[in-house]
């Protein structure tokens, strides 16, 4: 490699080999052409752009469509890590839906002292409206997306749970299609695990969680905010893969006490939504009555067990940042077992001795909004200016149950290809997880994002990063 | 299928035909003025009028002239039937109902878009315009040809094939419609033949020329091709042959859906007026009348498709 990491490399490991599950490719890489790699990556680029993987940028003038970044050479993960990460994200998943399942019915979780009640009971994203409902199934949170980083061999920590709607699926899938095209002859040398059952086995899953109205064969629909949404492409091609319809909510109304889409032979019935629409903008009969994005009453139909909404209304509670500070305590409440994957240490701003602490090191840490998303809003102390830091130092005083803090970690690195051959830079992974009545489904891989600009850590696709494909190896 | 994805497949196909129907008409102008002697740009007020633009670019730019012409035709994004309008119109369209289209349909018509979008990015040159032309023509027949041989033959390419037609037919309609006082007996002796360069602006238009001239051993009168383009079948821009295709596609929902619609009663009185009516009967009781009342029932029709399989609500 021509540039050195200072942090743990996957690739290298900081020695001078490749590490075992980097050989086969670190082998097949040294026999190439950097030149032809470049001129795939170009290719690799039109390829993204005929296939419209695109997204929308919020606040832009031009509000064109923009394409991701994609790096071409591959995070690879060992299948003992895997399978690891997989035993952890299950626990995870498993304890996210029963605390929900919890905080919305007896609450013996407060009841015991474990997670502060004022946590929740001054929570935006604690829904009442969800008290007492049990979702179709049991399951509240269908779809996971774990984001996961890592500081060393054995070293992994869960960053965010994400168990609203996560998006970047359509990338995980859409990144190895692009390789596949690029590079048949590595995956011929080169055993990686399948990801492209991902759209059939969401699917099943969706449809395990019918609601009591439906007879039959559950119909499926996928609820987009529209083709303005930042991530339109993704629903498109989630209900395409699917082979469900993609629905707005003037598509949809109250019909006999079932959600129906209006379709060229009049209203059908809908079983299970998959929305991609916030809690806030579900139902302006129920939440914020500006909203144009909903649909009118979905939430009376709902909960007299009409339709399945995926995820659950109201599961934003779990994934909150604060809440985030108290998942060890979850897991052990709700399964009896330890965690397996580490959570990262954080301070509580709304404590007066952390926020001491926090004021005292902020050039250290690492602090966000406690229901931020996208790397809006955050402050990353080490890469930040005086003023920055000044500014934010304001932003924290005035509301200090606003904000968490972080330690900076040292995140891992992934070689990338650059014009002067591979560098390292930081990555995260976000695996994707599905749950149905029966049982949770990881798809070996996830989306591996990468921040493109040296040193940075910063790795959001709406500030400046890549994606890069991820492969489980057949070990 | 939604409605909503309906009424997107039945527009992706109008533009994606309204942007090579406007290529055409800039063809032929183009071709006129390059033919004709007396230099001047009369052909460029008949093409605006055929394209229903002619009170908006009168609007925008005044006085005729052929470079502005083109450039209205080709790229103004005001124009709501200029080639990049239209293009555009047709890629919104075709990623609202991308669920619905082959990956090859959608790759065609994103890979059309781009490429026209980066042609017609700037004034395009007298010189290059026969190029530029071209890709316009080759990009919607490749969407075309990916349409014809990937999608599955369900509802999906019933309202593709509908927008398709319906289009075509009022393109045809109003390019007889422009030129009709040049048809009518009136203006040319009987027996006589017709202005050269008359004929051919229509005939060219709707790239019938050559095969007007095979059918007719070059034999060219006002009645022949008004009759040729209203209603000979194995013409693929004649009146008839597009209102056969629709009615075809309307048929094939009917049965598939197992219900009739208006829209099932007005086309087949459409189909019923074309089958019963001659050229001759035409010319007597007025071409321009038959012309205008046909377009206000495929007006109607296309209206009536759009409350029938709820395109908006």
């Amino acid at each position: 490699m021509s540039e050195q990491s200072q942090f743990f490399d996957e690739m290298t490991g900081g020695a001078e080999a490749a590490r075992p599950c980097y050989d086969p490719y670190d082998t097949w890489f040294q026999g190439e052409d950097l030149e032809d790699l470049r001129k795939k990556s170009a290719q690799a680029e039109a390829f993204f752009r005929r296939t419209g993987i695109t997204f929308n940028v919020y606040g832009q003038a031009e509000a064109d469509e923009r394409l991701i970044p994609f790096d071409i050479v591959p995070r690879i993960i060992s299948g003992r890590e895997w399978t690891k990460l997989t035993k952890g994200i299950e626990q995870r998943v498993r304890a996210v839906n029963a605390f929900l399942y919890d905080i919305y019915h007896r609450q013996e979780i407060l009841r015991a002292g474990r997670v502060p009640r004022e946590l929740i009971d001054r929570n935006e994203a604690f829904l009442p409206q969800m008290i007492g409902v049990s979702p179709p199934g049991g399951v509240y949170t269908h779809i996971v997306g774990t984001d996961l980083v890592r500081t060393g061999e054995d070293e992994f920590f869960v960053l965010e749970d994400n168990a609203r709607t996560p998006s970047g699926v359509s990338y995980m899938l859409e990144n190895r299609e692009t390789m596949l095209q690029m590079f048949p002859e590595l995956f011929s040398r080169i055993k990686v695990q399948p990801v492209q059952n991902y759209p059939a086995e969401l699917r099943r899953s969706l449809a395990a969680c019918a609601p009591q109205a439906c007879d039959g064969k559950a119909t499926v629909a996928v609820l987009t905010p529209g083709i303005h949404n930042s991530a339109y492409f993704e629903h498109a091609f989630l209900a395409d893969q699917m082979g469900v319809e993609l629905v707005e909510g003037h598509d949809l109304r109250v019909v006999d006490g079932r959600i129906a889409m209006r379709t060229t032979r009049g209203y059908q019935p809908i079983d299970v939504i998959y929305r991609r629409v916030d809690d806030d903008f579900l139902d302006p009969l129920n939440f914020n009555p500006d909203s144009m994005l909903g649909v009118p009453g979905i939430m009376d139909v709902y909960r007299a067990g009409g339709i399945t909404i995926a995820n659950a209304p109201g599961t934003g509670i779990s994934d909150d940042k604060a809440i985030y500070s108290y998942m060890p305590d979850i897991i052990e409440f709700y399964t009896g077992e330890k965690a397996i994957l580490q959570n990262v240490p954080t301070w509580r701003c709304s404590e007066a001795d952390s926020l001491k602490y926090v004021l005292d090191h902020l050039s250290e840490l690492v602090v966000k909004e406690v229901h931020g998303s996208g790397g809006y809003g955050m402050l990353v102390g080490p890469a930040a200016s005086k003023k920055e830091i000044a500014e934010f130092r304001k932003k924290l005083e005035a509301r200090p149950s606003n904000y968490i803090a972080q330690p900076t970690l040292a995140l891992s690195t992934c070689p990338i290809l650059t014009s002067k051959g591979l560098a390292p830079r930081h990555v995260d992974l976000r695996p994707f997880a599905l749950m149905s009545p029966d049982k949770i489904t990881l798809t070996p891989g996830g989306l591996t994002r990468v921040a493109l600009k040296a040193g940075s850590l910063v790795v959001n696709s709406s500030q400046g990063g890549g994606t890069k494909d991820t492969w489980v190896l057949e070990d | 299928m939604l409605g909503k994805t309906a009424g997107g497949l039945y527009w992706l196909f109008r533009h994606l035909e309204r942007s090579e129907n406007t290529a055409r008409l800039v063809e032929t102008g183009f071709r006129i003025a390059l033919t004709r002697a007396d230099g001047t740009d009369d052909e460029w007020t008949s093409v605006l009028q055929t394209a229903a633009v002619d009170q908006i670019y009168a609007q925008l730019h005044g006085d005729i002239d052929q470079a502005k012409a083109i450039d209205f035709l080709l790229r103004d994004e005001t124009n709501p039937s200029s080639v990049l309008t239209a293009i555009s119109a047709a890629r919104q369209n075709a990623r609202l109902t991308r669920t619905h289209l082959t990956r090859e349909v959608w790759e065609a018509v994103n890979d059309g878009y781009m490429i026209l979008k980066e042609t017609l990015a700037r004034p395009v040159s007298i010189r290059d315009l026969p190029q530029v032309l071209a890709t316009i023509r080759q990009q919607t027949a490749l969407v075309r040809g990916a349409m014809l041989g990937t999608m599955l033959r369900n509802d999906a390419f019933d309202f593709c094939r509908i927008g398709t037609f319906l289009e075509r037919a009022d393109n045809t309609a109003r390019i007889l419609d422009v030129k009709y006082y040049v048809l009518l007996p009136s203006v040319t002796q009987i027996g006589s033949s017709l202005d050269n360069v008359q004929w051919e602006t229509i005939l060219r238009s709707v790239a019938g020329q050559r095969s007007y001239r095979w059918l007719t051993q070059g034999e060219v009168t006002p009645k022949g091709i008004a009759e040729f383009l209203i209603f000979d079948r194995r013409m693929p821009r004649s009146l008839n042959f597009a209102i056969s295709k629709v009615a075809g596609n309307l048929t094939y929902l009917e049965e598939d859906y197992g219900g009739r619609m208006p829209s099932h009663d007005q086309i087949d009185v459409i189909e019923a007026k074309l089958k019963h009516g001659t050229i001759d009967s035409i010319f007597e009781d007025g071409l321009h009348e038959f012309l205008t009342g046909f377009l206000a029932d495929i007006g109607r029709l296309g209206a009536q498709i759009d409350q029938d399989y709820r395109f908006l609500g």
